[in-house]
């Protein structure tokens, strides 16, 4: 009761301060005289790709399968939740709401969250039609599948007028008057959404169904034997992953205004791989991290010189076959940032903390009372 | 009904030009990834590097030794194309993936990832290859003479293009199953650990391995900018590479024979989609995504591919 108490706490605390935070932003950028508007978007997409990157590391890194089509589900969250506004919103919600209004916070944010629903499930469907079969392949296999899904997807989508085909999707048009994705997501509900999709990250990784993905990505075979159906888990891992990045495909096309395939090719699943596998794969702070350097550096890298776009790409495969041979764990490992993760970096080794060690007892006890289901 | 076979036998013969290709780069993947277990991503991308061998150095020639399309052009593009390719086949092992043999196939997979980006973005810096489109001059006189037979047009270039890969594929096929080194090839895909005990130096026979694949990939880059001439830039590699992975796949993946019919099916298959679709509402630009469609259900009815070996896993 007591922790109940406190969790509410904690959020409150969180959602005050990230309102705060959102009318400091608007405020700023509305005053300023330096880029801050510039700076604001970068911060956007890479909160918004540390979402991405966080529910990927759901798949690659928890549970050990190898995914290489994730920007797939992104794309579809975000072709889904612009439809849903652009399409769906005068007989659902009244009116139309465009860019160029000024959206009441309530109104739009109902929209939003509607639009990263409908988003969210649309690529969780995605997910699961896809996963159900593919994840009885193993290893490469699978990878290749989800490439071969990410192509077709491409190629479908390209091909359909109606979001607007090969030129990307901005909107429709009712008779003479333009009907444009509007402008939805704030500072707030990203956040909002990253730190809550980070903190059920860590708490899954925590319980017990954490432990049941953990279990496949280290021995498919021995978890089999334990009894933990593995199919289902690799199933959920995908479908809950699908969604997150659905949702923030959904968020990502409401701040941008349009979506067109490049955000959702192979070279984009790439580039979220990429994330994952820096920060480290398995360590939730990783993909936080990663998903943060790699939205930032090439921002960075951009500004050197007008031809640097070309050379940014050549440092930046580079990099990552440095990082690969040198540091094929990542930044983090598998570890969380933390009071573990720097006596580790300074001690070389570590030794579970007391209090872990009897949390582990514990789980297990419970699980042995409860018959060593998981 | 004369018209509907000629019809289909005319799309059957750009199938077959088509499937070379994919069958020759198809060739490389699936010798890789029988001796260390790896797909080589980058491997489409040595495809691209020996398409620009060969349309460089035609150009060289023809701007410096007033040549003209000659059989002699070919020769020198198609063995300049193999060895440059399988040159760079070697270093790629050498530099990104020996390093890597030890590690969890994870990190060499997106090493080869990390080189798949690096060799594209590299060739498409302005003093490199450029990212402009460009296109082949002619390799041999008459390129595009067409021969009819019973009706079908069989151009010159396709023609050429199908016959060289099958004597590529019957050298490949000799030199596998009847010399030492292809008896250590095949050691090795079996059972790496077992045939270093039985004394075969297997860092050669990788190298080899990926010399021989990666030279195979550089002929088909030859024949498809010397004979199809169609324009190729840095990144035009990356489907055909992909689609030749999937035909290795289709085959069977590992086996050799396997990745050459699954080539020339998956060249077939496209070209039937992009002729037919349309009569079952399907538009052309549908074709590359039937390539993965073929994939998706090989690997749900029969993931070994149609020649592979089921693998028993040990605990």
């Amino acid at each position: 009761m007591k922790r109940t108490l406190a969790n509410f706490l904690t959020a409150a605390i969180t959602v005050a301060i990230l309102v705060a935070l959102n009318a400091g932003m608007n405020y700023v950028e509305a005053n300023s005289r330096f880029h801050a508007g510039y700076a604001i978007r970068v911060l956007m997409l890479a909160l918004i790709n540390v979402i991405a990157a966080v529910s990927l590391n759901l798949v690659n890194g928890f549970t050990g399968q190898f995914s290489l089509g994730h920007a797939v589900f992104f794309g579809i969250g975000a072709y889904a939740g612009a439809a849903f506004t652009v399409f769906a919103q005068k007989p659902l919600f009244g009116h139309i709401l465009s860019s160029s209004d000024v959206v009441s916070w309530s109104h739009g944010g109902i929209v939003l969250l509607a639009a990263m629903l409908v988003g969210g499930l649309a690529a969780a469907l995605a997910g699961f039609i896809v996963g159900l079969p593919s994840l009885k392949l193993r290893g490469d296999y699978l990878a290749i599948v989800t490439l071969g899904f990410n192509f077709i997807v491409v190629v479908v989508i390209n091909s359909l007028d109606v979001i607007g085909g090969a030129a990307g999707f901005t909107g429709t048009s009712r008779g003479d008057t333009p009907v444009n994705i509007p402008a939805l997501t704030s500072f707030f509900w990203v956040a909002l959404v990253a730190i809550t999709v980070i903190v059920l990250s860590i708490n899954l990784r925590r319980s017990v169904h954490g432990l049941a993905f953990e279990s496949i990505r280290e021995d498919e075979i021995a978890a089999e034997a334990m009894g933990i159906p593995t199919t289902r888990y690799k199933v959920t891992a995908f479908v809950l992953a699908a969604f997150l990045a659905g949702v923030a495909g959904a968020m990502y096309v409401h701040y941008n205004g349009s979506v067109a395939t490049p955000s959702l090719d192979f070279t984009a699943s790439v580039n979220i791989v990429v994330m994952v596998v820096l920060g480290g794969l398995g360590s939730v702070s990783g993909s936080v991290v990663g998903a943060i350097i790699l939205t930032v550096l090439p921002e960075a890298l951009r500004n050197i010189s007008p031809d640097a776009d070309k050379y940014r790409l050549v440092v930046y495969s580079v990099l990552l076959i440095i990082l690969m041979l040198l540091r094929p764990q990542g930044i983090f490992g598998r570890d969380e940032i933390g009071a573990v993760w720097f006596r580790k970096q300074i001690n070389g080794t570590v030794t579970l903390p007391r209090r872990s060690l009897t949390w582990l007892t514990n789980v297990l006890q419970r699980r042995q009372r409860r018959g060593g289901s998981a | 009904m004369q018209d509907q076979l000629h019809h289909f036998l005319q799309q059957l013969v750009f199938g077959l030009g088509v499937g070379s290709i994919y069958a020759l780069i198809a060739l490389g993947y699936t010798m890789v990834y029988g001796v260390l277990r790896l797909i080589n991503f980058a491997h489409g991308d040595v495809y691209m590097v020996g398409a620009y061998i060969s349309l460089l150095l035609a150009r060289y020639i023809y701007a410096h030794h007033a040549g003209s399309p000659s059989g002699e052009v070919f020769a020198i593009c198609l063995v300049a194309s193999m060895l440059g390719c399988g040159i760079l086949g070697v270093v790629i092992e050498r530099l990104a993936y020996r390093p890597l043999r030890k590690a969890p196939r994870l990190a060499s997979l997106i090493t080869a990832i990390g080189v798949s980006l690096l060799i594209e973005n590299f060739c498409n810096l302005p003093g490199v290859f450029g990212s402009s489109p460009q296109t082949s001059p002619n390799l041999l006189p008459g390129n595009h003479v067409a021969y009819t037979v019973q009706g079908i047009v069989i151009e010159r270039n396709y023609l050429v293009l199908f016959v060289a890969t099958l004597i590529l594929l019957v050298t490949l096929w000799y030199v596998v199953t009847r010399t030492r080194l292809g008896r250590a090839m095949r050691a090795v895909s079996f059972d790496n650990d077992a045939a270093s005990l039985m004394g075969v130096n297997t860092n050669a026979v990788i190298t080899f391995t990926f010399f021989v694949g990666s030279a195979l990939a550089g002929a088909a880059g030859c024949l498809f900018s010397g004979m199809v001439q169609n324009s190729i830039f840095p990144y035009f590699g990356i489907m055909p590479g992909v689609k030749a992975f999937v035909a290795a796949v289709l085959g069977g993946i590992g086996n050799i024979p396997g990745a050459a019919v699954g080539g020339f099916l998956m060249g077939l298959a496209e070209v039937l989609v992009v002729s037919y679709g349309p009569r079952f509402h399907i538009p052309p630009t549908y074709s590359d995504a039937m390539a993965f469609a073929i994939l998706i259900v090989v690997l749900l009815v029969k993931p070994t591919g149609l020649f592979g070996k089921g693998v028993v896993e040990k605990v």
